[in-house]
């Protein structure tokens, strides 16, 4: 499953600059140094951090994406760092047990 | 690659807005040199943890990352407080990080792990007082 193919169930773009990413298996966590040590390349990352680092440990991570559960929105200014450095961020309103859930239905 | 190729970058300290520059910088200089995207992986994210480290602790510092034919080393300098305890440090856990820096998402106690983890070798030489010096070695053969 593409990135980009989130969009028609449920999950709505933030930022989307390589939607053709393949997606390979899912990380949740919020301690950046724990998902950095235990994420795998590709994996679409569930979090509720929003701030400038989210992007950075993406982006070395080397995740295929970032979802934003709870409904978390991010600031203008990095929605455009995350543009600028190719990162795809997707939001879901539901909570993070409902966003896996639904993400491990498509996905399987 | 006949000759090593050698980056060098300062890190600031207290900057989370700037944490990760050099490690960025740094993928994407591999990438040019056409290194897989596992290796690439590694050493960005043991220089990420490194340099956040450096932010958080040691008020910046600088970052090497000397590339061969053969291997990547990276080497982490700053003038911080020196670890007290590095065998505690390794620990997965262990952190001394603030509240603050907790809220930020760092504070796991995983940095030294992680580094320790995504490299092939790692060596820590620190001075109570006079600052720390973490030289680590990805294998490319």
């Amino acid at each position: 499953m593409k990135v980009k193919d989130l969009l028609t169930h449920g999950f709505e773009a933030v930022t989307l600059p390589d939607g053709d990413r393949d997606i390979d298996g899912v990380y949740i966590g919020d301690l950046l140094s724990w998902v950095m040590g235990r994420a795998q390349m590709d994996n679409a990352w569930i979090t509720i951090m929003n701030n400038v680092n989210v992007i950075a440990v993406a982006t070395l991570a080397d995740t295929s994406c970032v979802i934003l559960a709870e409904g978390v929105a991010l600031s203008d200014d990095l929605v455009k760092t995350a543009t600028d450095k190719d990162v795809n961020i997707l939001c879901s309103q539901e909570p993070i047990y409902e966003t896996a859930v639904r993400l491990a239905g498509l996905l399987s | 690659m006949s000759d090593a190729l050698v980056f060098h970058f300062d890190v600031d300290g207290e900057n989370f807005t700037s944490a990760g520059q050099a490690s960025t910088q740094v993928k994407k200089n591999l990438r040019q040199l056409g290194l897989s995207p596992a290796i690439i992986r590694r050493v960005s994210i043991a220089m990420y943890e490194g340099e956040i480290n450096m932010v958080i602790h040691a008020n910046g510092g600088t970052a090497e990352v000397m590339v061969t034919e053969d291997y990547i080393d990276i080497v982490l300098k700053d003038t911080g407080p020196g670890i007290p305890n590095v065998e505690q440090a390794m620990q997965e856990g262990f952190s001394t990080a603030t509240d603050s820096i907790r809220s930020l998402g760092f504070g796991a106690g995983m940095g030294l792990p992680n580094m320790k983890r995504y490299t092939d070798s790692m060596n820590i030489d620190t001075v109570i007082g006079e600052g720390t010096t973490i030289t680590m070695r990805v294998n490319l053969t």
